[in-house]
């Protein structure tokens, strides 16, 4: 292995405080992190411990009041608006809670226009879409709009509009937060299927079930990195464990 | 075991191999596999308590097996079981202690034992979730043990998660 196996992502003493009305809140306070390519990680912590305004500043979605992001290596101080939306376009994917795709659009348009974007050929736009959709189980959606499917469909062409550029890296802010327990399987299944073939996923949840599909759980806490850990997925120390859990007690 | 064998008997009698093999039917391959050897155990002391009665069948070319039937009395004692509503989860209680007495001895961090309790669980919801993907989906009564268990484990991740708010501002 090269010494210089570039991180997808690494960040370096990340600070981040809100200044609204009221106390400034102190949401990201010194963070630093690496994501090795093909991992999938996953943050996890109370609601208000920061860990979206983290995803935020990991994606150029807003600017750190001090530290550095370097993608695939690369440092990002210097980069602008335009330079993070061009990223966002080719090198990160994201999705969010709330779905946002564009109301207006249909489900070909929403996932395809990503591609346009980054100057691929309508040609390659569509073929792309097309197999996406296939992949994530949405054949016959094209044309529809967003607001005629259900959350668990709209959080799937979100997850293709995200992956339409081959992103080295994606992003996932609670996913699951707005589906029901079905929907939070199916994203689940999804994200494990991509990252089984070797997508480097950061995933925010509180969903504890959600985080255990990653391979390393961070807990976030007050704006700081409590405990970082991989999950093995081995045999737990004790008898207890698995069997434990589901034996049924006479 | 005593109870779901008697539950298992009240549909009409059989011996204790097709005991073993109808509960893992329905249960699925995800919860632990009853032993066979416990299976007779529990049988012999359902017979002795007069629960059930067994009758032994010959086989031409093999041992006699015992088939066992439910008595009026065993009949009595599933309607009891299922007229009574089953204890509460408990909270981790050890696990609890641990916590709590931590800090008198001097031996443990607090924090640092509520990180490792949470790493065991999030190991054990990833197995939990494997478990979930390898089972057979049709399976619903094995499907809603596995979320069932998960949704306990959840629930212990969320007051962790609490203990760590609360203890962490006392730091």
């Amino acid at each position: 292995m090269s010494e210089r196996t570039a991180e997808v992502l690494r960040a370096e003493g990340l600070v981040k405080t809100h200044h609204g009305e009221g106390a400034p809140a102190h949401a990201v306070r010194g963070v630093g992190l690496r994501v090795a390519p093909g991992e999938f990680v996953a943050i996890t912590g109370p609601s208000g411990a920061g860990k979206s305004t983290l995803l935020h500043l990991l994606g150029g979605l807003q600017r750190p009041d001090a530290g550095s992001i370097w993608l695939d290596g690369e440092c990002t101080d210097g980069y602008g608006e335009a330079r993070w939306a061009v990223e966002r376009r080719k090198r990160i994917g994201i999705v969010f809670q709330f779905f946002n795709l564009v109301s207006g659009l249909s489900v070909a348009d929403n996932v395809e226009l990503p591609a346009l974007l980054a100057g691929v050929s309508p040609k390659k736009a569509r073929a792309g879409r097309e197999e996406l959709l296939a992949e994530l189980g949405l054949d016959g959606k094209e044309r529809s709009m967003p607001g005629e499917l259900s959350g668990g469909e709209q959080q799937r062409v979100a997850l293709a509009r995200a992956l339409v550029n081959h992103p080295p890296l994606l992003l996932a802010d609670e996913p699951a937060g707005s589906l029901d327990s079905k929907g939070t399987r199916e994203v689940m299944r999804l994200l494990s299927r991509f990252h089984a073939r070797g997508q480097t996923i950061l995933l925010v949840t509180h969903d504890a079930r959600l985080a255990s599909a990653a391979d390393r759980v961070i807990s976030f806490f007050d704006g700081r990195i409590a405990d970082d850990a991989a999950l093995d997925g081995g045999t737990p120390p004790r008898r207890a464990g698995t069997s434990g859990v589901l034996e049924l007690k006479d | 075991m005593r109870l779901p064998l008697l539950a298992l008997l009240a549909r009409g009698p059989a011996h204790g191999y097709e005991l073993k093999q109808d509960l893992e039917q329905l249960l699925g391959s995800a919860y632990p596999q009853p032993n066979v050897g416990q299976i007779y155990v529990t049988l012999g002391r359902l017979e002795r308590a007069g629960l059930i009665e067994g009758e032994d069948v010959e086989q031409s070319s093999r041992p006699n097996k015992k088939v066992y039937h439910l008595t009026d009395a065993g009949r009595e004692a599933l309607r009891a079981w299922y007229e009574e509503t089953a204890d509460e989860p408990r909270v981790r209680d050890e696990f609890f202690m641990k916590l709590a007495l931590a800090p008198q001895t001097g031996l443990a961090d607090q924090i640092a034992l509520i990180n490792r309790q949470r790493r065991q669980y999030l190991n054990t919801m990833r197995q939990l979730s494997k478990l979930a993907a390898a089972e057979d989906r049709d399976n619903r009564i094995s499907q809603l043990l596995i979320e069932g268990a998960m949704l306990h484990l959840q629930a212990d991740l969320d007051w962790l998660e609490r203990c760590q708010e609360e203890l962490e501002e006392l730091q």
